[in-house]
């Protein structure tokens, strides 16, 4: 971060250094005025609960939220341990498997597909960045609408249904071993405008001429991905992956509206955000419980971007 | 300032290129580059348009079978669904007033339009007194602001409802925009461009006799402006979009945002997908505009956090 730390008289008149500490003080009253707004903000609903969540979390409650006991902070190793835990952390880190991969190499594939100077590009371009317009909602019931068993348009087109007769019977959001993912699925078609936008962006930011003297040397379209367009989208790709992989596991729109956390017993697609948030979580209403799990991912959040910037940050060259 | 390339990634002929068509002509005729270097020509451009097609069929097609849905009635639509073989306005008409679609529309601008005017007032408020002015506490301040860009939304929100809940905010506008009034993301991006103005100009102002917010509003503001532009955008879509938060916050009807609202019309009309759809062709549709005027801020916001490393 690089934060500022310039000296004090930086924007004051340049003086003996008892003065710079008056001055210091003389715009502390329009500083914390203007500062005021955001704090009270961002103290009362980021800082205040994460530290009010913390304590909860070692708290025990009844169904109602009601009647809360300390168990004392050996809760969150109870949590974790907890096979309904287990269960969500799996199905969220599958989720963040298949999402994040399939995502980044679809997304650079539109990108370079459409980095091309030709008649109406533009056209192709504005339909692969369209998918940016969709909320998690509007995704995933578009989705839900492709894959439904019975009212679903896969399962009513004759030659789509006898080609995968699983897409009527169980249903791919029914069967347990497909449901996630048909979740991700949507997950990925969703989040392609963002990447597809993004990666655009870094192409555009390559020189033409780092591409020409490849080709002058005689690399060829192949050649000139993996060694000149790969290495130079570096920094894009790095932010594309933590911002997927953050997104996995904060997934919950489309597996409230796809599935329900479904099917059961096996809680297939129930990930984290759903454990905590969802209409059929087993800890609903579970106020110390919900806590406890969303403080530890939010740990788990925190150390994944930590190891991403450290594990991938390491390699990515800024130019 | 972003440079124009990263701001013309959607326009038609923006993309880069034009010197390799120059050099390819003069200099390098002995040698060409490879036809599909940069201008592919005769099949392989036929075979790229193919292509092109192909995929952006595929992309759309989701898209293409919900339009067709929300079109015609529901007796036909799961005969041919892939087939617009009948129209009608009847369903949409319905998801708008039956499906409450049009008061969810209501409620999702308004908060939208407040959670957006107050962020980037707050942030521009802030990201001043970070980046000019100068007071003791000034470097844990910004630190514990930027802290809060750690927190994922999951771990506050169990709280929060508390919060909401014992002021009586439970299904009013002030419960779904108060949470979100600002953001650390639009203090930090404000302060960066705020940083880059020379002191010379705020050391002039003051000899000037002009005080702080003469300058800010006179001199910063102005400057920042296309900044500004792009932090209204995703206030904007950060709040359309906000899924998890109305459907806790929310539970009488009315209140609903188009998010929520498009959960409690999917769940309680399973046997009727072409309403459904109508639904969330209606949702999608602001968004859709807003996005097409937008285009330049979306792209820059977007490449704010990126590209510049």
């Amino acid at each position: 971060m690089d934060h500022d730390a310039r000296p004090g008289a930086q924007y004051g008149r340049v003086v003996a250094d008892d003065e710079r500490q008056r001055s210091r003080w003389a715009d502390f009253p329009l500083a914390m005025a203007m500062l005021a707004p955001s704090a009270v903000v961002l103290g009362l609903f980021v800082l205040y609960p994460l530290g009010r969540a913390v304590w909860l979390g070692q708290q025990r409650c009844n169904n109602f939220g009601g009647n809360c006991r300390s168990q004392g902070f050996g809760q969150y190793a109870d949590i974790f341990r907890s096979t309904e835990f287990q269960n969500a952390l799996v199905v969220t880190a599958k989720f963040a498997l298949l999402t994040v991969p399939l995502g980044l190499v679809l997304g650079v594939g539109l990108a370079v597909l459409a980095d091309k100077h030709l008649r109406g590009i533009g056209v192709f371009r504005a339909i692969f960045s369209s998918t940016v317009a969709t909320s998690v909602a509007v995704a995933s019931l578009m989705w839900l609408f492709l894959l439904q068993p019975s009212v679903g348009v896969l399962a009513n087109v004759e030659w789509f249904n006898s080609l995968f007769p699983s897409v009527k019977d169980p249903g791919w959001l029914q069967d347990p071993g497909t449901a996630l993912t048909a979740v991700a699925m949507s997950s990925v078609w969703g989040g392609l405008g963002f990447t597809f936008i993004l990666v655009t962006a870094g192409l555009q930011g390559i020189p033409a001429e780092y591409h020409e003297a490849a080709a002058v040397d005689g690399a060829g379209g192949v050649r000139r991905f993996w060694s000149v367009t790969l290495p130079m989208l570096g920094p894009t790709l790095l932010f594309v992956v933590i911002v997927l992989t953050t997104r996995a596991f904060q997934a919950f729109g489309e597996v409230d509206l796809l599935t329900d956390g479904g099917p059961r017993p096996q809680d297939s697609t129930t990930t984290l955000a759903y454990f905590i948030y969802g209409q059929n979580s087993p800890i609903k209403g579970d106020v110390g419980l919900q806590a406890g799990s969303a403080v530890l991912l939010f740990v788990l959040l925190l150390a994944l971007s930590l190891l991403q910037l450290r594990m991938i940050g390491r390699r990515v060259h800024y130019a | 300032m972003p440079d124009d390339r990263t701001t013309a990634v959607l326009d038609d002929d923006a993309a880069p290129g034009t010197p390799t068509d120059a050099l390819v002509d003069d200099q390098l005729v002995e040698n060409p580059v490879p036809d599909s270097f940069d201008d592919p020509r005769g099949w392989r451009r036929v075979g790229r348009y193919t292509l092109l097609g192909i995929v952006a069929f595929v992309v759309l097609f989701p898209v293409y079978t919900t339009v067709i849905a929300s079109l015609k009635p529901g007796n036909k639509v799961l005969q041919n669904p892939l087939v617009p073989d009948a129209f009608t306005l009847d369903v949409l008409a319905d998801a708008w007033s039956t499906g409450r679609l049009g008061r969810y529309l209501f409620n999702s601008i308004v908060v939208a339009i407040v959670i957006t005017l107050f962020q980037v007032v707050t942030s521009v408020l802030s990201a001043y007194a970070f980046a000019i002015l100068d007071f003791p506490g000034k470097n844990v301040l910004f630190l514990a602001f930027i802290a809060t860009l750690l927190v994922p939304i999951e771990a506050t929100l169990v709280v929060n409802f508390d919060t909401v809940d014992g002021l009586g905010w439970v299904n009013t506008y002030q419960g779904l925009a108060v949470p979100f009034l600002a953001t650390a993301f639009g203090t930090f991006l404000i302060r960066q461009v705020f940083l880059t103005l020379p002191r010379d100009l705020r050391d002039a102002a003051a000899i000037d006799g002009v005080g702080h917010l003469g300058f800010l509003r006179h001199v910063a503001i102005p400057l920042v402006r296309p900044t500004l532009g792009a932090l209204a955008l995703f206030a904007f879509l950060g709040s359309w979009n906000q899924y998890l938060w109305p459907n806790l916050v929310v539970n009488e009807a009315d209140m609903n945002t188009v998010q929520s609202g498009l959960r409690v019309l999917s769940k309680g009309n399973v046997d009727e997908p072409n309403l459904v759809m109508a639904g969330t062709v209606i949702a999608a549709i602001p968004v859709a505009v807003v996005l097409l005027v937008f285009q330049r801020q979306l792209v820059r916001g977007l490449t704010a956090g990126a590209v510049k490393g």
